[in-house]
């Protein structure tokens, strides 16, 4: 089972990536569980969310305490207290478009998910970028099925849209992973 | 068709393949998506016939829905929390009349100090109500048992409170198979009502009674709930040879059989228990867990045989009653009644509170060791309280939380 915490804030799509996540799993054909940390959401505030992916039924529904992936969809909170707790050893996929940044453990893969949202969707939404470079890093899911995920949830252009900015992020990951 | 979706939509959908024909309701979180997914449904005609009244408080809610189930319309309602303290007069109306009103609870603490997140408080409020209240563990028991509770309110001509846990179970998404409208109507007859008020055919219900009868109506309320008893595992079988899975039902035991101690707990904090449990055993340890799956009325014989043969029974509940502790506890021990098994109550949860793999199993080996007291608050900030306790005045939650910051800070 491969245990993943989105952190971000509010009105970035934190809740609905993990969400999304779980149904790109799900139409891969594994299990998966998804579930915000049901604080009263407000703009602009830390949110966290969780997503679980495994080959059998998941039963537990504890918060996810030792992420093997952490998704921080907002370079800003790489400082707030919390956001690496329980994180011993796995990967930071960190929304950020610079290069010096730096994480206490963990491998990091840094994505400008911001920008190229903004380039294919004409949002900054990080979500669907980050569930693109979520497939390249771990291949736990796949780029169709989170394409497929985001078409399910958004209909026309913006569905269109987060697919294309998923597609342009997975293509970089594989040509960051094999430079 | 398995779909994986939000629990709160499911639950939206399955009510409206058992096809209600008045909804009145009044949302509050963590209800909230139920009630907008099914009131989508009316609007968009997916739900037909069905009124959907959009009251203004749940008192209205559930005075809505005792007239329109004394009208013959089969009706649902969703709430939680406060929401369930506003309508308390209501509901005891319903279940004193006899109306089968399907009801979901989704599961979130009572205030003060208010607080939005899940426990069981708001349920076990209304625990003497008169309705049946069923408890499950996942989304997908959360589909299965409303379906079930159509069918054993109509049977018996009584109210059912199907409780699920706020946040944990209504905003989690997960893999659940939504059945297909045959298969509901199939397993599901037209509500077929034991009283109607008709214009063409009047009659009053709801009649003042005095002492020369009011013991022998209210007894009446205990008599079906005591039919349940029977009708609750016949619906859960029938649905099981309908849908090809089993859920619903009394209780569940999960490696009982030879436990020695064996916790107790209501809705879905039972999977992480279960995990535990998988985990304890591999270890050597003789551990189980028993899923009260029915409340009320409470199983007492099933709870009896399931638990008789341990050495221990933990109940692990997200409810209390202040001045005494366990609620469940109480239930289980007048189960136990005579056999000499110690009981011992755990309050977790509360207002949101995670209930951790890792605090279960630190409480457990407490309990296998024989250190467990007969009450015990699992992660219990003892320095918080006790700070407070010295304090002479100021309200309590603000100390509280100042104090809270000022150790962080």
């Amino acid at each position: 089972m491969i245990q993943v915490r989105f952190h971000g804030r509010g009105g970035q799509g934190v809740v609905t990536a993990a969400e999304l996540l779980s149904v790109a799993a799900f139409l891969d054909g594994r299990h998966a569980q998804a579930f915000p940390s049901f604080g009263s959401e407000r703009t602009g505030a830390p949110v966290m969310a969780f997503c679980r992916i495994g080959d059998a039924p998941i039963r537990t529904r504890e918060p996810v305490v030792h992420p093997d992936v952490l998704v921080i969809q907002d370079p800003t909170l790489l400082h707030v207290p919390g956001v690496f707790a329980g994180f011993e050893d796995g990967t930071v996929l960190l929304n950020s478009s610079r290069a010096d940044v730096q994480v206490p453990h963990g491998h990091l893969v840094t994505l400008p998910a911001s920008e190229i949202a903004r380039e294919h969707l004409g949002r900054p939404m990080p979500g669907a970028p980050m569930l693109a470079a979520f497939a390249a890093v771990t291949g736990a899911v796949s780029l169709d099925a989170v394409a497929a995920a985001f078409r399910e949830r958004f209909h026309g252009p913006v569905g269109e849209g987060n697919v294309a900015a998923a597609q342009a992020a997975f293509a970089r990951i594989e040509e960051l992973t094999r430079a | 068709m398995l779909r994986q979706i939000e629990g709160s939509r499911a639950v939206a959908e399955t009510v409206a393949l058992c096809r209600p024909e008045v909804i009145g309701a009044y949302p509050i979180s963590p209800q909230t998506h139920i009630v907008e997914g099914l009131s989508a449904l009316v609007k968009t005609g997916a739900l037909a016939p069905c009124e959907y009244i959009n009251v203004e408080s749940e008192f209205a809610a559930m005075s809505v829905c005792i007239g329109a189930s004394a009208a013959g319309a089969r009706t649902y309602t969703a709430t939680a929390s406060q929401g369930i303290l506003y309508m308390s007069e209501a509901i005891y109306n319903a279940s004193g009349l006899g109306l089968p009103i399907v009801m979901t609870v989704a599961n979130r603490a009572l205030g003060s100090p208010i607080n939005i997140w899940n426990d069981h408080s708001d349920a076990m409020s209304q625990r003497d109500s008169g309705w049946v209240q069923l408890y499950v563990e996942s989304n997908q028991e959360a589909l299965d048992v409303h379906i079930q509770a159509f069918a054993l309110a109509e049977r018996l001509s009584l109210p059912v409170m199907v409780c699920m846990d706020g946040f944990i179970l209504t905003h989690a998404f997960e893999r659940v198979d939504v059945p297909a409208q045959e298969q509901v109507d199939a397993f599901l007859p037209p509500f077929a009502p034991r009283q109607v008020l008709d214009p063409d055919a009047p009659l009053s219900i709801g009649a003042m009674v005095g002492p020369e009868a009011f013991t022998e109506v209210r007894y009446l309320m205990h008599a079906k709930q005591m039919q349940a008893l029977d009708a609750i595992p016949e619906i859960a079988g029938e649905f099981e040879a309908a849908f090809g899975r089993a859920s619903g039902g009394l209780v569940r035991g999960y490696r009982t059989e030879d436990a020695e101690t064996v916790i107790v707990a209501l809705g879905s904090v039972l999977g992480t228990i279960e995990d535990v449990v998988d985990e304890l055993r591999e270890s050597g340890e003789r551990v189980g867990a028993l899923a009260i799956r029915c409340f009320r009325p409470w199983p007492m014989d099933e709870v009896r045989a399931a638990l008789g043969a341990a050495e221990r029974v933990i109940v692990l509940e997200k409810a209390f009653a202040v001045g005494i502790g366990g609620i469940v506890g109480q239930n289980v021990r007048l189960a136990l009644d005579g056999l000499g098994v110690r009981v011992h109550d755990v309050i977790a949860g509360l207002g949101g509170r995670a209930i951790t793999a890792a605090s279960l199993h630190a409480m457990l080996e407490d309990g296998l060791a024989g250190r467990l007291g007969s009450l015990t608050f699992l992660d219990m900030d003892w320095e918080l309280v006790a700070r407070e306790l010295d304090r002479p005045s100021g309200p309590h939650a603000e100390n509280m939380l100042r104090d809270l910051r000022e150790r962080v800070s």
